[in-house]
């Protein structure tokens, strides 16, 4: 995690804020450094996350998760760490019996389906333990990103429902946090991403935006957060 | 307009200025801008068969409208009405945040947030789905006014067809004509919050067609501002802009503008500095330097003098004299070969 990060947002990981959606955003840059900082922030405040990682492979994600100080590795084989990698279950779809219930199954299906196994997943990932005592902090579900969901098919509102549900059970009902990161196409007039993209910002508590610099490229200097709530 | 003179309409009109029932009446703000609203207003009879009044408030992610929403159902609720919210956005205590016991023994709140598509299967969602708590709505038989407040009809709109929504908030709103005869007292204002972003012009136009208020949520340094349209029948609809500020209690508040930015003004008494001083080059020239300046010729300025020396030819300078020797071929013609040309 970025210290720099926990102090622009003025927490740590031993004061969690819980029941929050974060969205996260980025425009004309790579925002996929917030991804880590949180990934290694909810692991390291003892929650419990499950990871939706649809855009790189778990060893991508473990490695740049020991630069900042956590092992997902470890954090998986101790029941931490749930970690749906997209890009390899994705081929799983095909390979099994249609019958069984897959989280990427809108794959296999012709028109834009709905994101129902993918919240069951997550359902059954984040559950709270029917033991009394609870072994971890509070559910996180961290995903990475929505927006590639909208480029494999899924409907912009299938993708908000899927959003809602999870605020509606990790957030409200759980009081864990959600934290998802979609992309700005910015200029590019991509109706069903501004439909996405709005719609998550009307539901977040905090919105975190990494912008490209106004004056372009920049060896040193890659881009300015801004974050609003 | 309810007969028991409840502020709620002149609450409405001065924080938003948004006249949800259906008698027309002009925007009126209380006289002190900045004190929360408690005018009561003259009453007047609803006109039997006229629409009752709907309202929609189309906020942004940078100016949200829920807060002006609650505010407004709190209004309804201090006049005793009894207020019902379709919540599609937010789970029912968030919602109830804020409100005390009063207000919250009114509101009634129907959960389409914790299970709106029925996923979870646990028979807790509201049956038949968003569309049919929507009619449900339509035929609660409630007596009294009442206000019924959509939250949000950018939730319905992405999940219902725009005509099947139009229809059915068209049904909402003509409640008290359908029963034929309805005392004056039953009247149903129709409160709507719509995220306008999500929506392109063709859905906005249909849903704008149907309120008879439109308040749409800016603002500018840190103020919000609500610019109000009112559609009243047989005339034109009038438009106004409104500052205002909700409290945490969600009473509402008017401003009169902006807060305006403090201005960097000069100070009089600090000498400005010099800056041609402390200069590596000299900017000034002494009297001897501006003469010799003056005096100088420069060399392509077209004098008198030089007229003249070109002109006359010098003493001893031979003058110049042209001699042609025409050849055979040579056609002279002494003609202007150019007097054809119209210039």
């Amino acid at each position: 995690m970025f210290p720099e990060l926990n102090n622009l947002l003025n927490t740590t990981p031993d004061q969690v804020e819980q029941g929050k959606l974060t969205l996260l955003c980025d425009a004309k840059t790579d925002g996929s450094f917030l991804v880590h900082h949180f990934l290694s922030f909810y692991l390291k405040a003892n929650c419990k996350v499950c990871f939706v990682a649809l855009i790189q492979s778990f060893s991508h994600y473990n490695i740049v998760g020991q630069k900042l100080g956590v092992s997902l590795t470890t954090a998986r084989e101790c029941g931490q760490l749930v970690f749906l990698e997209g890009l390899k279950s994705a081929v799983d779809v095909f390979f099994r019996p249609q019958e069984e219930p897959h989280p990427l199954q809108f794959l296999r299906e012709a028109n834009s389906g709905n994101l129902q196994p993918l919240y069951e997943f997550v359902q059954e990932a984040l559950k709270p333990m029917d033991s009394g005592e609870a072994a971890w902090r509070c559910p996180v579900l961290l995903v990475d990103d929505l927006s590639v969901l909208l480029s494999l098919g899924v409907g912009a509102v299938a993708v908000l429902d899927f959003v809602h549900y999870c605020r509606a059970t990790v957030c409200r009902e759980w009081k864990g946090n959600v934290v998802a990161l979609v992309h700005d196409s910015g200029d590019a007039e991509d109706e069903e991403n501004d439909i996405l993209l709005n719609g998550l910002g009307h539901q977040s508590h905090l919105i975190l935006r990494a912008e490209g610099l106004a004056t372009g490229f920049c060896k040193d200097v890659h881009g300015q957060p801004k974050g609003s709530s | 307009m309810p007969s028991d003179g409840c502020s709620n309409s002149l609450a409405v009109k001065a924080a938003a200025g948004a006249q949800f029932l259906g008698p027309n009446r002009g925007p009126r703000l209380s006289k002190n801008p900045r004190a929360p609203l408690t005018e009561v207003p003259t009453t007047t009879s609803a006109h039997p068969g006229s629409p009752c009044g709907s309202a929609s408030a189309k906020d942004s992610v940078e100016w949200e409208g829920r807060s002006l929403l609650k505010a407004l159902i709190k209004k309804s609720a201090l006049c005793g009405e009894q207020v019902h919210i379709l919540g599609c956005e937010v789970s029912e205590e968030e919602f109830r945040e804020g409100f005390d016991s009063n207000i919250n023994s009114r509101l009634v709140y129907h959960d389409l947030f914790r299970d709106p598509l029925n996923w979870s299967k646990t028979g807790e969602a509201l049956p038949g789905g968003p569309l049919e708590a929507l009619r449900a709505l339509c035929r609660r038989t409630d007596p009294g006014p009442v206000t019924i407040a959509l939250d949000s009809l950018s939730w319905l709109l992405l999940h219902l067809p725009c005509t099947t929504l139009c229809q059915t908030l068209h049904t909402l709103s003509r409640q008290d004509s359908c029963h034929g005869d309805s005392s004056p007292g039953e009247q149903v204002h129709v409160l709507g919050l719509l995220h306008e972003e999500l929506h392109g012009p063709g859905p906005l136009g249909a849903l704008s067609s149907l309120a008879q208020t439109e308040v749409t949520l800016s603002g500018a340094l840190g103020q919000a501002s609500a610019h109000i349209l009112y559609r009243r029948p047989q005339q034109r609809p009038s438009h106004q802009t409104q500052w205002f500020s909700i409290l945490p209690d969600f009473s509402l508040e008017l401003q009169r503008g902006p807060p305006l930015e403090s201005q960097p003004y000069p100070d009089p008494h600090t000498p400005s500095m010099d800056p041609t001083t402390h200069l590596t080059f000299n900017l000034r020239l002494s009297k001897k330097e501006r003469e010799a300046k003056d005096s100088l010729t420069l060399p392509f300025q077209f004098s008198s003098e030089k007229q003249q020396a070109l002109l006359c030819p010098g003493l001893g300078q031979p003058t110049s004299h042209i001699f042609y020797e025409p050849d055979a071929y040579d056609d002279l013609d002494q003609e202007d070969p150019d007097d054809d040309l119209d210039v």
